[in-house]
């Protein structure tokens, strides 16, 4: 674990979301702990997205709470599905991360630096970001998040667009991620993927957490017939 | 019937130092005013484009309503501010090469500011949520986003120019069109024409046209460069 003192477990209580008279959420009770990769699945418009953007605080919910056991929102971040990348270098992408997470301005560079090595990066520090193929976006994108040291990483679908290639790359920097002892939380819809890098799986299905199961577990054996239902590869709704 | 182009030439290789003189006081004064309009209008337009505060849309309307404020009304009222009499008459700057960039500025401020609102408003909606994950606030993100629509933002800065180097009523009178001082382009083009000699008003025309393709050309091939090399 990286820092002295744990943010985790995050504690969501009752949380519901409603948007226009829309439940998008609705009554999530759950504890994210430390421990191995956590998958967020189910369906689209299941409410994946929306539960990640209120666990990373970048939506408030509309009823109930979400808390860290150390309040904090610098030691979590977040890679979205289509990570903006800024137009200027891969290189100053990551020191504009840095200046906004408040690293100081000689530091940055080095730091940077050090960040590309670390994801094999350092061929196309100086290419414009916007010009980088699709798996060296998503993988930069992880690199700008990952600089800013969280204890929690939040990942939407990163491999949603992406070839086999790229997505293998990107599992495996997901899976070195977590091994350093970074929570992983991670929506996707690909249950290949979610098979090798999860530890746990949270079903949802029209807003609703209907399980937290440990991974082999929910393969094997769902407890609801919407996941199996899921697991079929049958149309939910 | 004479060569308007020939003209032009005669003007442009006599190297008359009148002519000369009118063509720099014109440069001077459009690009000074272009640059005090950039550095004020292009964080404010960026600020109104990503704040929410009462009152927003109502300033984004008089914005874009000064956008088409009648050059010759811009000049009456900085000449009243200007003049012997008016509240800031002590500085003496009427028929002055500083009150024609001053009423410039008051022209293309609002162009500059409101097509960089528009901007940064646009690249906003896609890159907030980004930012905001990243622990940006909405001033800081200000900087980020006018960077990034920098090849967007140079189409308002060229509008601003071109604006205030085809205009002709504000610098007239808050100028003057003094011979040797205050005398433009776009004042002698109208002095000239007034005066019968169309082979002057003419070349002039050709080559304040010239200097505006130009310019437009040059701002649009490194544009095009950058974005292509720097994506």
């Amino acid at each position: 674990m990286r820092g002295p003192a744990s943010i985790l477990p995050l504690q969501l209580r009752n949380v519901g979301l409603a948007i226009r008279d829309r439940d998008l959420l609705r009554q999530i009770d759950v504890e994210l702990s430390a421990g191995a990769p956590t998958m967020i699945m189910g369906p689209n418009g299941a409410g994946k997205s929306l539960f990640l953007r209120v666990c990373h605080g970048l939506i408030a919910p509309t009823s109930g709470s979400v808390e860290w056991s150390v309040p904090s929102t610098r030691a979590q971040a977040m890679v979205m599905q289509r990570p903006v990348l800024l137009r200027r270098s891969a290189r100053a992408n990551l020191v504009h991360a840095l200046a906004l997470a408040g690293t100081p301005r000689a530091a940055r560079g080095a730091r940077a630096d050090e960040v590309l090595e670390r994801f094999g990066l350092t061929d196309i520090a100086q290419r414009p970001a916007r010009l980088l193929s699709g798996g060296e976006q998503q993988r930069l994108a992880i690199a700008r998040a990952w600089a800013l040291a969280p204890q929690v990483l939040f990942l939407d679908e990163p491999t949603s667009a992406l070839d086999p290639g790229a997505t293998r790359a990107v599992e495996d920097i997901i899976r070195a991620i977590a091994a350093e002892g970074v929570k992983i939380a991670m929506a996707t819809h690909d249950i290949g993927q979610a098979r090798r890098l999860g530890g746990e799986v949270l079903f949802f299905h029209s807003g609703r957490l209907l399980e937290k199961t440990p991974a082999p577990r929910f393969f094997e054996h769902p407890q609801t017939q919407e996941a199996a239902a899921y697991l079929r590869g049958d149309l939910l709704w | 019937m004479f060569d308007p182009f020939a003209a032009a030439l005669h003007v442009m290789t006599s190297g008359d130092p009148e002519f000369i003189r009118i063509v720099l006081l014109s440069l001077q004064v459009t690009l000074s005013a272009l640059l005090i309009a950039a550095v004020i209008g292009l964080p404010l337009g960026a600020l109104i484009g990503i704040a929410r505060f009462p009152g927003r849309s109502a300033v984004i309307i008089v914005l874009n309503t000064f956008m088409g404020l009648p050059p010759v009304v811009a000049g009456l009222l900085i000449y009243l501010m200007l003049s012997r009499s008016g509240p800031l008459g002590p500085l003496g700057l009427l028929f002055t090469p500083t009150a024609m960039i001053i009423v410039q500025t008051l022209l293309i401020l609002p162009i500059v500011a409101s097509l960089t609102r528009q901007v940064v408003e646009d690249l906003w909606a896609d890159y907030e949520e980004q930012l905001r994950s990243l622990g940006s606030s909405r001033l800081r993100a200000v900087p980020t986003l006018l960077w990034d629509g920098r090849y967007s933002l140079v189409t308002a800065l060229l509008a601003g120019f071109g604006r205030a180097s085809a205009e002709v009523g504000a610098v007239m009178i808050v100028g003057g069109n003094i011979a040797g001082y205050t005398r433009v382009m776009t004042t002698a083009i109208a002095l000239e024409t007034g005066k019968g000699d169309l082979a002057l008003a003419l070349a002039l025309g050709i080559i304040l046209m010239g200097m505006t393709l130009m310019l437009n050309a040059g701002a649009f091939g490194i544009a095009r460069l950058a974005q292509r090399v720097g994506g």
